[in-house]
């Protein structure tokens, strides 16, 4: 009864992944089956759904219902947003965005996917290529996930036909390929799939001998963690400022800590580093993780470094190493996503947060907005919500930017409104 | 531009290290936040993370408990042990003064308190001005729970609007608020139970002794295990069985402590946190668990504490 050869160890590592495609799709289904199959339910929950199930008179145990949560609101008209689930596989823990795929809910795809390495688009086999696989494929693309896997559901409606599996893939390939998806560091790859039976998702079934690649689990173990793809360049935007200079240790009284995470690259002793906007120069004299000592720290460690010498430092500022700084600017071009019910005003003053730094910006010009089902570009002089536009702003105080595409963390910002302080856009810097 | 044979960080370092961020970030953004502190696990877990983040320095913020007065003896001792230990300032605010002054009116003298702690915790955040709270909630306790932001967004009567919460992507988490709102902040959002037992396993994290097996007066109630006879620091005696009920001494653990009069035990044998893991492990992959029905009662009740009390 006990499988203790599935107990994490401390040395797991973690992916972040998001599904894209609507409950019609099977993603629902999808979701329960990888929670089941990795025994991620716990038993209160099976017997529950068991019970649903079997007061519905269905013959098998729906996991669909597993993320019913989600399905209850869309019936009764609430706003659709994203759910996070999890589960561990006793070599990785993973953390699924599950956003609704609909098409007014492409704020929501967005939010799923800023933080998602790895993105599963769902196809229903019966149907193949859609307008809706052509948003989800964009937008996944348009928010810089690096992995895109595209499940080929539904397969034993089908009666698992080799010959519409690989004509979807030609079809996406092709679609794929005009959309410009297949980019450097960026990678595409296919699964025939019944998320209802089981086949092909972590056991491989025996409907689909022709199929040898791997399972959806297999990919899922082999992608690589985020962090280990950001980009090389150090980039470490300061969010506290430690200086315990009244405390009781005089040892203290000089210490002076520059606290936050590793976006980028990697950092050692005796770096030469940079603090921006300043441009002053030091070296790295120690890292810290609380007390703890470290002679190197990497991507997305929260470390605290200190310098050899003494510069005016300030939550906001972003150390680089010396040589690779990123020009300072008070212009920026961008893709944005507006998420707010209430439409962009381009008379007002917004507020952009970028890394730990704000700025106040004013809409410059909108070049287009695009069309997410059909991709085209349309001329634009306002924005509503789930609008995607090409767009620059005015700043008020220089920010340290690296494109999108080369950084997804030095190249994102969200714009906040002053009056309600709510978060109402995001935006990758082109 | 990238490479893939970087160092990587284990579930456990990200995780971590995530936590510390939003931890910075508070400190970072708002001007007069609390660390809300139980002595329960799951804060036990962000003290130490507190620690990472911001030591040599003091905690640019108080602890605060907002306290049932039915909380067990063990977990209140250790709370205020762990604080003195740690040098930083624990604030206790007590439903019971509540009661003394009217806000908080129970309908029956021993009815739980865990709703009313939402009452004292609401005055406490006037008498302060806090304007945000560091919690210990996880997504993965509860469907519902699933969309809960990291910073969490609460208007002036302290109220959480499923509708008025505010987009959060990437990093870039937005703790802004006007004067009397308040954001709650979740660090621990994306851990699961057996990341927090991980954790204490590999940080080797003290722990009331109430979470390790020990033997303890029971009654079945409700299809759960209820503890009975439960002395408080003030010398009296909560939880009387009932007349009918029989009294049996049995092996058990907390998965969750809070309020003495709905946190249920499980039977237990786990008394390291080693064994404490394994038997986390082995509870979630249990395909029927009809042992487990005790287990279920009390996560249960924790996820009704959670949503109608503190979070």
């Amino acid at each position: 009864m006990s499988k203790i050869e599935n107990l994490p160890t401390h040395n797991d590592s973690l992916l972040r992944f998001m599904t894209c495609g609507s409950v019609d799709d099977g993603k629902s289904t999808l979701i329960g089956r990888l929670l089941f199959d990795t025994k991620t339910i716990l038993a209160d929950t099976l017997t529950q759904i068991t019970r649903t199930s079997e007061k519905r008179g269905l013959e098998a145990v729906d996991l669909s219902l597993l993320t019913d949560g989600l399905q209850a609101e869309r019936e009764q008209g609430i706003t659709i947003d994203v759910a996070y689930r999890y589960f561990s596989t006793g070599t990785r823990k993973y953390i699924i965005a599950d956003a609704p795929g609909h098409e007014q809910y492409t704020r929501n795809m967005v939010t799923a996917a800023s933080t998602a390495n790895l993105a599963i688009i769902l196809i229903d086999a019966r149907k193949g290529v859609l307008t809706q696989t052509r948003r989800h494929s964009f937008l996944a693309h348009l928010v810089g996930i690096p992995h895109i896997v595209v499940a080929v559901n539904k397969m034993d409606l089908v009666d698992y036909d080799q010959t519409i599996y690989d004509k979807i893939c030609s079809d996406y390939l092709k679609f794929a390929t005009e959309i410009g998806l297949q980019r450097d560091g960026h990678d595409i790859s296919f699964i025939p799939m019944s998320a209802l039976n089981g086949d092909m998702l972590v056991d491989r079934g025996d409907a689909m001998p022709w199929y040898t690649g791997e399972t959806m689990l297999e990919k899922l173990e082999a992608a690589p963690p985020a962090h280990s793809e950001r980009a090389e360049q150090f980039r470490f935007p300061v969010q506290f400022v430690c200086r315990p200079h009244a405390s009781d240790n005089p040892e203290l009284h000089d210490f002076r800590g520059f606290m936050g995470r590793i976006e980028s690259g990697d950092i050692a002793i005796g770096d030469s580093v940079s603090v921006l906007p300043s441009g002053l120069s030091s070296k790295v004299k120690a890292i810290q993780i609380g007390e703890e000592q470290l002679q190197s720290a990497t991507t997305e460690q929260s470390i605290t470094l200190l310098l050899e010498d003494e510069i005016d430092t300030s939550r906001g500022d972003m150390i680089v190493k010396t040589g690779q700084s990123p020009e300072p600017v008070k212009q920026i071009e961008a893709m944005l996503c507006w998420l707010s019910e209430t439409p962009l005003s381009t008379a007002r003053t917004y507020i952009v947060r970028h890394t730990t730094r704000e700025s106040k910006a004013k809409v410059g010009t909108i070049s287009y907005k695009v069309d997410v089902n059909t991709l085209d570009q349309l001329p634009a002089d306002g924005l509503a919500m789930n609008d995607i536009a090409r767009i620059s702003f005015k700043l008020a105080q220089p920010l340290m930017v690296d494109s999108y595409i080369t950084n997804r963390a030095t190249g994102a910002f969200i714009l906040i409104d002053e009056s309600t302080n709510n978060t109402v856009g995001a935006g990758m810097i082109v | 531009m990238t490479t893939l044979t970087k160092r990587t960080l284990s579930h456990l370092d990200w995780l971590e290290s995530e936590a510390i961020y939003i931890l910075r970030e508070v400190a970072g953004q708002c001007s007069n936040p609390v660390l809300l502190f139980s002595g329960g696990k799951d804060s036990l877990c962000i003290l130490r993370l507190a620690e990472k983040a911001f030591r040599p320095g003091r905690f640019p913020f108080p602890l605060m408990h907002i306290d049932t007065g039915h909380n067990y003896k063990e977990v209140v001792d250790f709370r205020d042990q762990r604080a003195e230990e740690l040098g930083e300032r624990l604030i206790v605010r007590s439903v019971e003064d509540s009661m003394k002054r009217g806000s908080v009116v129970l309908k029956t003298p021993d009815e739980p308190r865990n709703k009313h702690q939402s009452v004292t915790l609401l005055e406490a955040i006037e008498e302060f001005g806090f304007d945000c709270c560091i919690g210990g909630a996880r997504r993965d306790e509860e469907k519902a729970r699933a969309k809960e932001r990291i910073m969490s967004f609460r208007d002036e009567f302290g109220q959480w609007d499923p509708k008025n919460q505010r987009p959060e992507l990437w990093n870039l988490y937005n703790a802004r608020s006007h004067k009397g709102e308040n954001i709650r902040a979740f660090p621990i959002s994306n851990w699961t139970e057996m990341d927090v037992w991980q954790y204490i396993e590999r940080e080797k994290l003290e722990l009331p002794s109430i979470y390790f097996a020990h033997q303890r007066d029971v009654v079945m109630r409700g299809g759960a295990i209820f503890p009975v006879n439960v002395p408080l620091a003030n010398g009296d005696v909560i939880n009387q069985p009932k007349p009918n009920e029989q009294v049996i001494n049995m092996q058990v653990r907390f998965r969750t402590v809070g309020d003495i009069t709905c946190t249920a035990p499980v039977l237990s044998d786990a008394d390291t946190t080693e064994k404490i893991v394994i038997e986390t492990a082995t509870t979630t992959i249990t395909e029927r668990g009809a042992t487990r029905l005790d287990d279920q009662t009390s996560d249960a009740s924790m996820e009704l504490r959670k949503k109608e009390g503190y979070f």
